[in-house]
């Protein structure tokens, strides 16, 4: 038996806890519940889950409050599940550290692939491979190498920056203030609209139909995720 | 203020009571039987209810029913009988009278002469000593009794009334007219309902023929009037003499027939609005406007209506000449700044009878005058006529044409004397005294007499050469022309002062107009409160007040010039008008310890709130004379306001019957689109708990998921309508926007292909991602519920000179003609389609919102070929941003 990752639940519904460790069981997931921040935060300490999925809405604490202080913990990942729907709200718990956002009501099979997706990234940073390839083109963060259909693209290096960020963690969303502190570094001023005509110009190098983008992806109000088809097949 | 502190009306009444002289109040009629008698019972009837202790002096009931009945429940005192030639007459007993000392008597009869005998001849002394006495008291009176219009009523009656009263004892009374129509009137004559003494039916016969009744009944309106108007240009007079004007500027701008005027209005409006100043824009009707073509008719139409609609209030006087027309209404209006145009007019003209200009600043003091160069004065083009002024010479010129004439007639004379008879020469004379005497003045008149008999003399008469008359007979012909000038002169004053009188109503007519069209003008409660203050302070010379009423006492609305309150007494003053529907305070018979005078604004669904009027003097708010402008003003004034009111409450039910089907509305959309996805979740759970099937799991999931959007879509309505659209507008790409809209709606778009038609160098916009997200995505899903199966959906962006268009392209039925823009509407749904489709008529009406809310505008139409509905969102030139090349990106 392989070894089963440990999922933390955290929310105040029981119905939602036992549909979502229902899902996770049939998953093949090991699945903790916590009802509210005080449970969680001691599940946490005593149970070592490798991800946690939160609930914002708790009764005794903001869920948003939990974030940093889950995140103090190295190498949990956390997947905010919540009914609240305000872009800002999703961008502050992205900036707070949150490796993915859920919106309730969610498709049990987003949650799951959200899952792998998060997984997957703990892997990579903790030694896996930094070679990415999505449909055909081909990402190598270390030699710093794009290919599309086996031929060379070039990039310039702020195109490269962003396609880093976005490389780095596939399928998360990466907020805009996180890509343009990576690319602009010294920039107080946030120009979103520069970020924009460099995600344009990625698209044409990369994308099959710069028109319809399928590679990179936009969150409205939130940031960019690169989309790797492949990954969503990928059984673990 | 509680209250408990404020004085009762009561309490101010009775000292009130206590102070002075009585009021007098004439109920004036233009003939018998118009029910003078009548309205002087009620009016007393309702003073004694209330609470004013009224007794009857004398009251002729003339046995008519209606009028006894008012009578009774008064108290009369026993009328004294004075034997006269044997027979017993009843007048009116003055010492029981002041003895009981009432509050109000009523005296019917005002200019009945009394018996021989009784203390004074005449009634209307008794009611002096009644007044003296300090007894109000409410009399009746005929206009043809009135002394200075007795000869002029009998010049058309033909009836000489020998009972008459002074017209000093009208001067210090309020006077009501009491007035119905003429036909009304002969009516009540048939049917027998007016009283006539028996010696005198066969004269009052004729007296009361339709065409005397006219006359009658307007000089007693037209006498009022003109009371009003003198004492209102008196008053101004007096007030420019001692240079002290109002305040604030007033501007007058002259408006004539020609189309250069328009210039002359916008410098007025700029005047106006430098000054703050309101203005009014005036056109001196003279007798050449009779003469004007239709064009000019049109233009002098234009010009006013262009004033009024810069905010002028407008106004068209007549007069005998621009310059008298002008100095007039510059005087009543009380202008600081009068604007008119430089005249075209020849200089011969001008140096002979002096511009209009010249004579405004001669004659009009402390008023600054603009003469603009584009314009023409609007004078008449020949001469004007001038007013004779009475103890003025008149104009020097008068007496050099009336020289000319009779010289000219002289030297005509010379030449005829040939042919006609020397005595005949003498009527050629006649001509230069006829027509000096009509035009000029009698002096004018006298003079060409004298100078005609002198020439007559001189030239014609022997001994020729001399001022000596031989011949007794030609004595007789020069004063024969001496007479004819004067008989000549005096008609043509008459004439004259007629042409003077109609033009002065007519002045007071324009005002009326001005203040009702100024009334109609504005648009809000408050501006109308304001504007009737103002207005009615500016005509009236007085200060103003206008006081609504509401549970805690009468509220002051607006005041003219600016207020903020009242003391107790006037507040006392205007309840009680309030209350009593009367007339209350200061020049009234009620509360006269307040400053102000308190009219109710009366209206056929009750008092709307009372005018508070006070003199800047604290003199007597307003002189009698002045109360029928005042009455017609407040008239015009509790129209507009019930007006204002009417329109507040049908707006008012308009607004709650349309919230009434919005809520019905929703909620009937509300329990449809709740339940029947529920409905549909229940049904199938209950089923896959006996037979599990992938179908029903499917159905439970699609159902679930239009229930999500549905909320999702009553949420982001609830933020529209409660105006809390939190906006993070940023830069945005459409091709973003485009994409994940579509990629969020595949699953509703199942079975139809996204075409993306977008040009790749699209500018970014400027808007919010997340409203502009949920716009496409119920564009998207709109398409996708009604379009054809199969078909593509294109999103199609297009640049245009001055906006960027984006349009979701559907192929379907597309939309009903005429419903392009009702379908953004809540709850609309696209008639005939909501049994088959589902879905709320939420999502486009989110659509609109929230793109109104980013600046953008959306509209609905139909393609043709292939057919289908083709939704577009405008993103105006000015959220667009300029085109940054990825090699400006530092």
């Amino acid at each position: 038996m392989k070894n089963r990752p440990k999922v933390l639940v955290v929310d105040d519904e029981p119905q939602i806890r036992r549909l979502i460790l229902a899902a996770l069981g049939r998953a093949d997931y090991l699945a903790i519940e916590a009802q509210n921040a005080r449970e969680a935060m001691a599940m946490l300490r005593d149970q070592q889950p490798e991800v946690v999925l939160l609930d914002l809405g708790l009764p005794d604490r903001d869920g948003l409050e939990l974030v940093p202080l889950i995140k103090q913990n190295p190498g949990v990942t956390v997947i905010v599940v919540s009914a609240r729907d305000a872009t800002d709200e999703k961008v502050a718990a992205l900036d707070l550290g949150a490796d993915d956002y859920l919106t309730k009501p969610f498709d049990t099979d987003e949650l799951l692939a959200r899952l792998r997706v998060a997984l997957r990234n703990r892997v990579t940073r903790t030694g896996g491979s930094p070679l990415l390839t999505a449909g055909d083109v081909s990402i190598d963060l270390l030699d710093r190498l794009i290919t599309r259909n086996g031929d060379e693209v070039h990039l310039t290096p702020k195109e490269f920056a962003i396609l880093e960020q976005l490389a780095a963690m596939p399928g998360r969303v990466i907020t805009h203030k996180q890509m343009m502190s990576a690319v602009w570094p010294r920039q107080t001023e946030q120009r979103v609209e520069y970020l924009r005509v460099l995600i344009r110009s990625l698209r044409q190098k990369l994308e099959a139909d710069p028109q319809n983008p399928q590679l990179i992806c936009n969150e409205p109000g939130i940031g960019y995720r690169l989309r790797l088809p492949a990954a969503a097949n990928t059984n673990h | 203020m509680s209250q408990t502190d404020r004085p009762s009306p009561e309490a101010l009444l009775r000292a009130a009571a206590q102070e002075g002289r009585g009021r007098l109040k004439i109920f004036l009629g233009a003939a018998p039987g118009v029910g003078k008698t009548w309205e002087m019972l009620s009016d007393g009837r309702q003073r004694r209810e209330s609470g004013v202790d009224v007794v009857i002096g004398v009251v002729e009931t003339h046995g008519r029913r209606e009028t006894e009945a008012l009578v009774e429940g008064h108290e009369i005192i026993t009328r004294r009988s004075v034997d006269h030639v044997g027979h017993s007459l009843g007048e009116m007993d003055i010492d029981a009278l002041l003895e009981r000392r009432p509050q109000l008597a009523l005296v019917d009869e005002l200019a009945h002469t009394n018996a021989p005998g009784s203390r004074h001849p005449k009634r209307y002394q008794d009611v002096l000593e009644l007044l003296d006495a300090g007894i109000d008291v409410y009399s009746t009176l005929n206009i043809q009794h009135v002394e200075s219009l007795n000869d002029v009523v009998a010049s058309f009656t033909r009836v000489r009334v020998r009972e008459t009263v002074p017209d000093s004892v009208l001067e210090q009374a309020e006077i009501e007219v009491v007035d119905i129509p003429p036909d009304e009137l002969i009516e009540r004559l048939k049917d027998g309902k007016v009283y006539i003494p028996h010696e005198a039916t066969r004269a009052l016969g004729h007296f009361f023929s339709k065409s005397n009744l006219t006359a009658l009944r307007e000089l007693a309106l037209r006498r009022a009037a003109q009371a009003v108007d003198a004492q209102m240009l008196e008053h101004v007079r007096a007030h420019a003499l001692a240079g002290n004007f109002a305040a604030g500027e007033r501007i007058v701008v002259a408006v004539s027939e020609h189309g250069h005027a328009g210039g002359l209005v916008r410098a007025g409006k700029r005047l106006a609005d430098a000054l703050k100043a309101p203005w009014t824009a005036v056109h001196i009707e003279t007798a050449r406007d009779r003469a004007y073509t239709d064009d000019e008719r049109r233009q002098l139409a234009d010009n006013l209506a262009l004033a009024s609609r810069l905010g002028a209030s407008t106004a068209s006087i007549p007069a005998t000449g621009a310059f008298e027309g002008l100095r007039d209404f510059a005087r009543e209006a009380r202008a600081t700044q009068i604007v008119l145009g430089k005249s075209e007019r020849s200089w011969w003209f001008e140096w002979r009878h002096g511009s209009v200009v010249d004579r405004l600043v001669r004659e009009v003091g402390e008023v600054a005058i603009h003469v603009l160069p584009a314009g023409e004065s609007p004078g008449p083009s020949h001469r004007p006529q001038r007013l004779a002024l009475p103890g003025a010479w008149g104009d020097p010129d008068d007496y050099l044409w009336s020289l000319l004439m009779v010289a000219a007639m002289t030297v005509l004379g010379r030449l005829l004397l040939q042919v006609i008879d020397l005595s005949n020469i003498s009527l050629l004379y006649l001509v230069p005294v006829m027509f000096a005497a009509a035009t000029f003045s009698l002096r004018a008149g006298l003079f060409a007499g004298i100078a005609s008999s002198l020439a007559y003399n001189f030239f014609f008469l022997p001994p020729t050469g001399t001022l000596t008359v031989s011949n007794p007979e030609n004595v007789i012909s020069i004063l024969v022309l001496l007479g004819v000038a004067i008989v000549t002169s005096q008609f043509a004053a008459r004439v004259r002062a007629q042409a003077n009188l109609a033009g002065s109503s007519s002045r007071q007519n324009a005002a009326l107009a001005g203040f009702s069209r100024q009334l109609t003008a504005v648009a809000t409660g408050d501006e109308l409160m304001q504007a009737i203050c103002a207005d009615i302070a500016r005509l009236l010379d007085v200060r103003t007040a206008l006081l609504l009423p509401s549970t805690n006492g009468p509220d002051l609305q607006a005041a003219f010039p600016p207020e903020d309150r009242l003391g107790q007494i006037e507040l006392a003053a205007a309840q009680w008008a309030i209350d009593n529907e009367q007339p209350a305070g200061r020049g009234s018979t009620t509360l006269t310890a307040s400053d102000w005078l308190f009219h109710p604004l009366r209206t056929s669904r009750g008092v709307l709130g009372v005018l508070g009027i006070a003199r800047q003097d604290a003199g007597e708010p307003i002189r009698s004379d002045q109360m029928p402008l005042l009455m017609s003003l407040l008239d015009q004034a509790s129209i507009a306001l019930d007006r204002m009111a009417l329109q507040k409450e049908n707006l008012e039910a308009r607004a709650i019957g349309e919230r009434d089907r919005l809520r019905s509305a929703l909620l009937s959309s509300v329990s449809h689109d709740l339940r029947t996805p529920l409905t549909t979740i229940l049904t199938a759970a209950q089923q896959m708990k006996a037979h599990p099937s992938p179908d029903l799991a499917e159905t439970i999931e699609t159902e679930a998921q239009r229930l999500n959007r549905f909320v999702a879509n009553l949420l982001d309505m609830a933020r529209i309508e409660a105006g809390a659209l939190p906006m993070k507008v940023e830069p945005t790409d459409l091709f973003d926007a485009v994409a994940s809209a579509a990629h969020d709606t595949r699953i509703s778009l199942q079975g139809h292909k996204v075409v993306v038609d977008i040009p790749a160098d699209i500018p970014l916009v400027r808007v919010d991602p997340v409203l502009l997200h949920h716009c496409l995505i119920n564009l998207l899903d709109n398409a996708g519920r009604y379009a054809n199966a199969g078909t593509p959906i294109t999103i199609r962006g297009r640049r245009l000179p001055d906006a960027l268009l984006l349009s979701v392209i559907d192929e379907g039925p597309g939309i009903l003609p005429g419903e392009e823009r009702r379908v953004f509407e809540t709850f609309t749904r696209l008639q005939g389609s909501d049994r088959v489709r589902h879905g709320t008529g939420l999502g486009l009406a989110i659509v609109k919102g929230f793109a109104e809310a980013m600046g953008l505008s959306v509209e609905a139409a139909n393609n043709h070929d292939p057919h289908g509905a083709c939704f577009t969102i405008r993103l105006p030139e000015a959220l667009l941003l300029t085109q940054i090349d990825s090699g400006d990106v530092p």
